[in-house]
């Protein structure tokens, strides 16, 4: 090789790029209005896109996946109803078995039948040790699952578990495809085959998920034909891109949300969560530990002024785990901020006031740290505006920002601002946060609340069928918490989504703490229709 | 030439060694938690026994060393392995994004040596005058605005204000084929960006090193010859102009990676950037030491290039001698 002719190719390749980076420009289509304006396909942006859409690893374990079925779905009240089965389950021995049949003709998207062996699959494989699944604990109480014939499953129980059967709204997915793979890092993870409305048309990692209808969907085919989740991290890049009309519709922090409220295509939904902001306050600490010490700062919080002021009037009130607009929440124990009675209590239990305005009981100053995960404005604001109210209760709270991995060590000293909530049974978010069996078991009961009254309400509650008993045992879980808070409850967060305005049947469930890719305005999408 | 190419090679597999070395040391010492990356926010939710298992079947216990030596050999053998955070193989993960990262280098970086180059020449031929000024303070203003920053203004400007371009993706967010012209129009603002986010270093010195030549002997000799201004300029000035800026390639590498990983952010650039954050905060030892080796690969394949260059362009220069 020359000198000569290298340098030549080299002039060469440096033309060629020059010419391709020419290029590029010119062949911009131009227009930034990529978002379909027919009304028969979406494009929505959220905030965080799914590790795997595997069931096995958890994806739309609480129902709402657009991909896959479970034996049962919730509606728009969160009542359950029949899915893949042909109705509700029936219960014998006292709890212990439940036997679900199976929809006749549903069938996988690739045409393969789905048979009772394909549920069985499902839930061995979620409960398999080696199956790297992080909620396989909701599934605790199974003791066996086992087909019976090609249309009947019948469920063995450990323990009489009431609320059972709002575990099975699980997605179900085909053993004949994902039973020949590691349910860890097999292809089922990105390549998904289900019995939902909707198929996976393609995945672009970091970018968007496309689906298609289901023309043989068991339910009836969609309306909306496509539909196209597109992954925008930044709140900021969302709300742009929806304002320039490459989105249909995006989840959005209120303060955004609200520069939409006067737009006439487009509407704002306000979804009530369970999502609840928390103060953890640890029995171990001196401090937080002290009931007096919980009811005071119970009492001095100004619960509606955090919701109005931090999250913008998109929000309410919690006196409690429960959102105050759930069936299951007591009425009659809402209490406004009362700061003359936060210090009766204290006064009351020897704590008093110091020179520097903070109490204090036998050599012991009342104050406490709180921590809040850096970066989470939200929970920033809540913690800030708790210390201020502890402040003139004469309670000193040191608000401290970190990343969860220096919270997790600390969390049975220092009070945390946590958040939490689960939809579909009291069950589900109460007993992880209150059982004392479950105290700094990893997150579970993070304040290492005590209580054998709860603890008895909670079992209670679990176990028994009956409707009146359960009820009446939730309503004494949430008295309890109000004479000896082990958490301070602050608020419930609205979701707030802006969507184009171009179809019917549209409603927002109660949702969880997790929103955004399957709850949200399009939870029910195959049932929108396009205005004509 | 072949020998200095092939010397370098010989020389980066020690280099590799050490770099993904120290990673997996850096890393197992980080105070990140794999497991709770791993499983995300439902890891807030979880039981001991629940972590404890998953820590279990992640094997994330064994010691750094082993299991760098456990990665390198199967990756010798051509098997990258599994990438914890994004649940499917490492190899996949690369073929996926690695593609759209290099398109979008690229492009951007031949655009900004292209433009820098030209605005360059321009500044040195009259110093002082006008243009000097315009081009010198602009590339001074742009050398100290935040990529994050441009990009955002870029968005704000030609997707919102004149609608002339894509706010961002790869394709059109409602399209399910990848086409070309897509790829294209949606591919200007965030190359445009990275582009002008390097675009100071290379014009400020080849502004400097063209005046500096202009005021040379040969320059001058030749302007007393009688040869053409562009003769004297590209012919002469330009040549020896651009021998600082041969390095400069080879050092902007590292620079152009660590900017396309906002660019492609904020762009929703289907990129390795969110995968290299992601592994790094998961830290997911495949994927990372994976990406890690590939920037080492860049990096000295960039000083690689810009040495070749100089032996290309200036004839003082023996590569044997290199």
């Amino acid at each position: 090789m020359t000198t000569r002719w290298i340098r030549g190719a080299a002039v060469a390749a440096a033309m060629a790029g020059g010419v391709a980076a020419c290029s590029a420009p010119g062949g911009g289509t131009g227009g930034g209005s990529g978002g379909g304006t027919s009304a028969d396909s979406v494009v929505i942006g959220v905030a965080s896109e799914p590790d795997t859409l595997s069931p096995l690893l958890g994806y739309g374990k609480d129902g709402n996946s657009k991909l896959f079925d479970g034996l049962l779905a919730r509606d728009a009240d969160l009542k359950l109803t029949p899915a893949l089965a042909k109705a509700l389950p029936e219960v014998a021995d006292d709890g212990l078995t439940y036997t679900y049949t199976l929809r006749d003709g549903v069938e996988f998207s690739d045409g393969e039948p789905l048979t009772a062996a394909d549920v069985v699959f499902t839930y061995e494989t979620v409960l398999d040790e080696k199956t790297n699944n992080t909620s396989r604990t909701e599934l605790d109480a199974i003791k066996e699952v086992k087909a019976d014939g090609d249309d009947k499953v019948t469920f063995t129980l450990k323990y009489p578990y009431a609320p059972f059967a709002g575990r099975t709204v699980l997605p179900i997915v085909p053993e004949h495809i994902a039973g020949k793979q590691d349910p860890n890092t097999g292809s089922f993870n990105t390549e998904p085959i289900g019995t939902g409305p909707y198929v996976l048309s393609a995945w672009s990692k970091g970018e968007k998920l496309t689906f298609k209808a289901n023309p043989h969907y068991w339910g009836g085919a969609p309306k909306v034909k496509t539909l196209t989740m597109a992954i925008i991290e930044d709140d900021d890049v969302r709300a742009t891109r929806l304002r320039s009309g490459d989105l249909d519709g995006a989840i959005l922090p209120p303060n955004l949300a609200a520069a939409f409220k006067n737009d006439s295509d487009r509407k704002t939904y306000d979804a009530k969560s369970y999502d609840f902001r928390t103060v953890t306050l640890p029995t171990t600490n001196k401090v937080t530990g002290d009931r007096a010490i919980r009811q005071a700062l119970d009492a001095a919080v100004d619960r509606e002024a955090m919701a109005d002021k931090i999250l913008d009037g998109a929000g309410r009130p919690a006196y409690g785990p429960l959102p105050v607009d759930d069936p299951w929440f007591t009425k009659g124990i809402e209490r406004p901020q009362d700061l003359d009675k936060a210090k009766q209590i204290l006064d009351r239990a020897g704590w008093k006031a110091g020179a520097d305005g903070v109490r204090a009981k036998s050599g012991q100053r009342a104050a406490f740290t709180l921590l809040y995960p850096s970066g989470d404005k939200v929970r920033q604001d809540h913690a800030l505006a708790y210390a201020s109210d502890a402040k003139k209760a004469g309670i000193d709270v040191k608000v401290e920002s970190a990343t969860w991995e220096v919270i997790e060590p600390r969390m049975k000293d220092d009070a945390v601002l946590a958040g939490g909530g689960s939809t579909g049974d009291p069950d589900f978010a109460l007993y992880t946060l209150l059982h004392s069996s479950l105290a700094g078991d990893g997150f579970n009961n993070m304040g290492r609340y005590d209580n054998p009254a709860v603890d008895k309400a909670l079992d209670t509650g679990r176990r028994s069928q009956d409707e009146a008993t359960r009820r009446a045992a939730y309503d004494t879980i949430q008295r309890e918490l109000v004479k000896d808070p082990g958490y301070t409850f602050l608020t419930h967060i609205d979701h707030v989504y802006v969507l184009a305005d171009r179809w019917t049947g549209l409603t927002t469930q109660l949702e969880p703490h997790e929103h955004g890719f399957a709850s949200g305005p399009w939870w029910n999408l195959e049932d929108w229709q396009p205005k004509q | 030439m072949a020998r200095l190419a092939g010397r370098r090679t010989l020389f980066a597999a020690p280099v590799l060694l050490v770099v993904t070395f120290g990673m997996f040391a850096i890393a197992a010492a980080s105070p990140f938690d794999p497991v709770r990356a791993y499983a995300g926010t439902a890891a807030l939710g979880a039981d001991r026994a629940t972590l404890d298992r998953l820590r279990a079947n992640l094997g994330v216990d064994q010691p750094f060393a082993e299991r760098w030596w456990h990665w390198l050999t199967s990756a010798l053998t051509g098997d990258l392995g599994q990438s914890s955070v994004m649940r499917q193989p490492v190899a996949e993960v690369l073929g996926e994004r690695l593609v759209w990262s290099t398109l979008l280098c690229a492009v951007a970086f031949v655009a900004a040596v292209l433009t820098g180059t030209a605005l360059g020449v321009l500044a040195a031929r009259r110093q002082g005058g006008w243009l000097d000024r315009t081009v010198t303070s602009l590339a001074y203003t742009l050398s100290a605005a935040p990529v994050f920053w441009t990009a955002l203004l870029a968005i704000w400007l030609f997707a919102l204000r004149l609608d002339l371009l894509p706010a961002g993706g790869l394709t059109d967010t409602a399209s399910e084929q990848v086409t070309a012209g897509q790829v294209a129009s949606h591919l200007v603002l965030p190359a445009g960006v990275l582009a002008v986010s390097q675009l100071p270093w290379f014009t400020l010195y080849v502004r400097q090193g063209v005046a500096d030549a202009l005021a040379e002997d040969p320059v001058r000799g030749a302007r007393a010859r009688g040869l053409s201004e562009s003769t004297v300029l590209l012919g002469h000035a330009l040549r020896s102009g651009l021998l600082p800026v041969l390095t400069l390639i080879g050092s902007r590498v590292p620079e152009l990676i660590t900017g396309a990983l906002l660019v492609e952010s904020v762009f929703s650039w289907p990129g390795i950037a969110a995968a290299t954050v992601e592994a790094a905060t998961a830290v997911d030892f495949p994927l990372l030491a994976a990406l890690t080796a590939l920037a080492t690969v860049a990096v000295l394949a960039g000083n690689l290039l810009a040495d070749l260059l100089y032996g290309l362009f200036d004839p003082r220069v023996k590569l044997s001698d290199m």
